[in-house]
């Protein structure tokens, strides 16, 4: 009895190999198959960011070196305006998804009540359901009740860069529930526990405990909702109105008429960014 | 001894949650929830001659899918270029997460960063990037005509949008199978293969059942989307024959008129479609489990 | 150690839905005591821990901090500090932050704090590690920041719940003895909780055996082991033999019990039974003897003829097993106080002998 109630802890953390025996030809292929897949997944891009510098005025061959397109690009007002369009109903949507998101996750995890599974199920649908049945919904709604507010107080109400926040908000929320809910699920209760304890009444744990502790979740819910407004197409297609033009619908309305240099910059310079904002979330996850 | 008291004093706990609760709840009631309400009811209501919706019920909008071989055709494209794009997702997804997770840590992080990269970045932009290889005047048929062989028609063809396809939902089938394989005991290989199985059986016996949450996982997030996609058909496959995002954008957008009652209709079947696929698909691969 | 009462419940009960976890228990601890909370998990000393510290409310009954009935007050208004299983210390804070923590909620004026933070760090002798984060150090030393994170606030009561159950075998012994010292030295009331018998044993004043949300027994650790009142005890603490039978006479101290081979063994009954009864003789291994096999004696009291079975040399003592007639099996642990290597000082498997304990060391136990 006495011997057998020492027993430890100690738990394994190393990642045992994988061993295959001797023969490696598994290793191999997969090595081999990875790297097509690599191929597969970069030359594309590698191409497209090489395009952008071309001379050829198609796009599509490599006739010399040029920053032309670029320069053309920043001088497009019409580019310009869509991409600032872009921007401000990204940030817009951001700091209301969060906001929004961050409180709803705050109640799935910490609180209890009865509609909880109901609502937990509402919080996976816009993550589930297809995009084009969101936006197309949306749309409908919109017509729907700017006819009412037409009939009842006689203003007309246009789609705009508003709606198209609206929207962006709406389907980033469960995005950022997703997210804040994690690192609220990861997050060690006995933390809360010990500063009630050490004297910190509920407001003062939040603040000096469960905030810091959550906020690269809130700062990583925020980059995702960022990043998913920024590269949405088929929500800010139904739902913008006309003269209110958003970066990526004004992309596809150019692609489908034809391939040209300053596409190919233009797409470079989206690539770059989601690029940036991917790396920031992902350091911002390493120092976790 | 997690459990919580349901003992405290609770007045002040339910006005907490209703505080925390209430603003987003709210938020996709109005701008979620009752949307999905409003196509309901425009299923079933009559498209006036302009376009505009006529407060006149029927079942015509349901009975003009089921009988226009329009619809039943693209919904089986749809449908089929879908579960084609899942399968080789999966084909391709699955050996290259192995791959991943038996790297050393240091590699993992950067092969793996390699994959968030695509799966953040603009669908759009990543499908263009497949304009400019598959132009007629494009990269490979530069390549095809430098080997001596006539130039290929490669761009706005249905190998076109397939490859587009694959391309732009690849990501989405690694990052669930990496999380799953990620977790697996790759000790369970060896203790397979001490109880004499294969390396095939073991893969099909153990590690094909521990993971099975990543391959349902990776496959929902590949076929949705890809049901209801019409940018990947439009851009890469030239918009030549329909798919069904293809004919809702055109029913909600562009025809002339716009037909939004039959649009409607045509989105809730899709709907229902899409949740008898995935619960099928469920059923199937937690009974492959046990 | 004066003899003030530090800690009262009175007929506590804590139910979570349908599971009682703490079954209407009532226990006064002293001011100065280092007291233990000792049980298989799920018994319920934890809940009770919990409890006093505030995470938890009683379903029924009072909790009392030095007269203070604590009723719904909130764990961060309560005289007591804990240290947790898992330390719990905040990750996003240094050491020194770790130990402020508190002071500071208490509003404690700012000039002090650093001050005391630092004769709390030299009291756990880490007096240099204080801009460390918890995660640049070891198991041990964490133990003792969460040690002079609730020290530094002068808590009333220090409860301590399984703090030694993450380190290694070596470093918990260690620690063991620091925490007494430390507690004898402040002379604050500690509540330890843990189900590490031996621990409980070392370190404490005194210890309540708890099982399945009830406390069996409270005593010092001699009491416990000596003189467990029930069959949980004796079995949970230290090893013993169990020989079950039904009371044949009893006198108030001492009963005699018929086995079912027809055996009758006499002994000490720590609660009165009844003859009649069903009951069990728990004779604990160190303190039954094995005698050779003498012809001519008369079978007396409390002994019975045995066969060695097995004979497993451990270094300190020798542990033997031995079949009773009817193949009842029972251990006897016998000190090597002999320096030999002498086989013959030894007893061998097939050796038939005499097993003997005398009336004292054997107990009369019910349930």
């Amino acid at each position: 009895m006495i011997e057998a109630s020492s027993k430890t802890q100690a738990r394994p953390t190393v990642r045992p190999g994988f061993r295959l025996g001797t023969i490696s030809w598994g290793n191999w292929a997969l090595g081999t198959h990875a790297l097509l897949v690599y191929l597969f997944l970069y030359v594309p891009i590698a191409v497209l960011v090489l395009f952008s510098f071309t001379q050829d005025q198609f796009g599509t061959r490599w006739t010399g070196f040029t920053f032309d397109w670029y320069a053309r690009l920043f001088s497009n007002d019409r580019l310009m305006g869509a991409a600032l369009n872009t921007l401000y109903v990204a940030l817009a949507s951001t700091v209301a998804s969060t906001v929004l998101g961050t409180l709803l996750a705050m109640a799935m995890e910490r609180t209890r009540f009865r509609a909880r599974p109901a609502v937990d199920g509402l919080l996976y649908l816009p993550i589930v359901i297809p995009e084009i049945v969101m936006a197309l919904s949306l749309l409908a709604f919109f017509a729907f009740f700017f006819d009412i507010i037409e009939f009842v107080t006689g203003a007309t109400l246009r789609r705009s860069l508003t709606t198209v926040t609206l929207a962006h908000i709406a389907f980033s929320i469960s995005f950022v529930v997703v997210v804040v809910r994690t690192s609220l699920k990861n997050f060690d209760m006995r933390l809360e526990e010990a500063a009630a304890d050490l004297g910190a009444n509920g407001w003062k744990t939040f603040w000096r405990i469960t905030f810091p502790l959550i906020l690269p979740g809130i700062i990583g819910g925020a980059l995702l909702a960022f990043t998913l407004s920024l590269d949405d197409f088929i929500i800010s297609l139904f739902l913008s109105g006309p003269g209110t033009s958003l970066l990526p619908v004004e992309v596809y309305g150019r692609v489908k008429r034809a391939i040209t240099p300053e596409i190919n910059a233009i797409s470079t310079l989206m690539l770059m960014l989601s690029m940036t904002l991917v790396f920031l979330s992902q350091v911002l996850q390493r120092r976790r | 001894m997690a459990a919580k008291s349901l003992d405290p004093p609770q007045r002040s706990d339910r006005l907490r949650t209703w505080l925390l609760l209430g603003p987003g709840l709210i938020y996709l009631l109005i701008f979620f929830a009752l949307p999905l309400v409003v196509i309901v009811l425009y299923s079933f209501l009559t498209p006036g001659p302009r376009g505009n919706v006529e407060w006149v019920f029927t079942f015509n909008n349901y009975i003009t899918l089921f009988t226009g071989d329009l619809y039943l055709s693209a919904y089986w494209r749809s449908i089929w270029s879908s579960l084609l794009t899942t399968f080789v997702c999966l084909l391709i997804g699955y050996p290259l997460a192995l791959f991943i997770v038996r790297s050393p840590p240091r590699w993992r992080v950067v092969l793996l960063f390699l994959i968030l990269i695509p799966f953040w970045t603009n669908f759009l932009v990543r499908t263009y990037a497949w304009m400019i290889i598959l132009a007629n005047n494009g990269l490979l048929n530069g390549l095809i005509q430098a080997l001596g062989m006539p130039r290929q028609t490669l761009l706005n063809t249905e190998g076109a949008t397939l490859v587009g396809l694959i391309y732009g939902e690849l990501p989405f089938m690694i990052l669930p199978l990496y999380a799953a394989l990620d977790r697996f005991d790759f000790n369970l290989m060896e203790a397979a293969a001490d109880l004499g199985a294969n390396r095939w059986q073991a893969f099909l016996r153990v590690m094909l059942p521990q993971t099975m949450p990543g391959v349902v996982a990776g496959s929902v997030l590949v076929f949705i989307p890809t049901v209801g996609q019409f940018v990947v058909s439009d851009l890469l496959g030239g918009a030549k024959v329909d798919y069904l995002g293809n004919i809702l954008q055109r029913l909600f957008q562009r025809s002339n008129p716009p037909n939004w009652p039959l649009g409607s209709a045509m989105a809730i079947v899709f709907m229902f479609v899409l949740t008898v696929a995935i619960i099928i698909y469920f059923r199937g691969t937690t009974e492959e489990d046990r | 150690m004066s003899d003030s009462i530090a800690i009262d419940l009175r007929n506590v009960t804590k139910r979570f839905g349908d599971v009682t976890a703490v079954d209407n228990i009532s226990l006064q601890i002293r001011d100065g005591e280092f007291f233990s909370m000792l049980g298989p998990s799920g018994c319920g000393k934890t809940s009770t821990l919990r409890m006093i510290a505030g995470f938890e409310y009683p379903s029924l009954g009072q909790i009392y901090i030095h007269g203070r009935e604590m009723g719904h007050i909130p764990p961060y208004q309560r005289p007591v500090n804990t240290v947790f299983q898992s330390y719990a210390l905040f990750p996003h804070m240094t050491v020194e932050q770790n130990v402020a923590f508190g002071l500071q909620m208490k509003g404690v004026d700012k000039a002090s704090i650093p001050g005391r933070v630092k004769e709390a760090l030299e009291m756990v002798r880490l007096g240099s590690f204080g801009a460390r984060r918890p995660r640049q150090m070891s198991g041990g030393q964490q133990q003792r920041v969460a040690l002079a994170r609730a020290l530094v606030n002068h808590p009333e009561v220090l409860l301590l719940d399984e703090p030694l159950g993450a380190l290694d075998q070596k470093l918990r012994k260690e620690m063991q003895l620091e925490l007494k010292g430390l507690q004898e030295r402040l002379g604050i009331t500690f509540i330890f909780v843990t189900h590490d018998q031996e621990e409980a044993l070392t370190m404490s004043d005194r210890i309540a055996v708890m099982s399945q949300g009830n406390i069996l027994q409270v005593g010092s650790p001699t009491e416990i082991y000596e003189r467990p009142i029930c069959r949980f005890v004796a079995d949970f603490i230290g090893e013993t033999n169990f020989i079950d039978g039904t009371v044949r006479e009893a006198n108030g101290t001492h009963a005699t019990l018929a086995t079912e081979e027809g055996l009758h063994v006499q002994g000490y009954t720590p609660r009165p039974v009844q003859p009649g009864q069903s009951a069990t003789i728990s004779i604990r291994p160190e303190k039954a003897r094995l005698l050779p096999v003498n012809g001519n004696s008369t079978p007396a009291a409390n002994t019975m003829p045995v066969r060695v079975e097995r004979v497993s040399y451990i270094g300190s003592d020798t542990r033997i097993l031995v079949r009773a007639h009817g193949g009842r099996s029972l251990s006897v642990w016998e000190q090597n106080t002999l320096s030999t290597l002498d086989r013959e000082a030894y007893w061998e498997a097939g050796d038939e002998a005499v097993l003997a304990c005398p009336v004292d060391n054997a107990l009369v136990l019910t349930e």
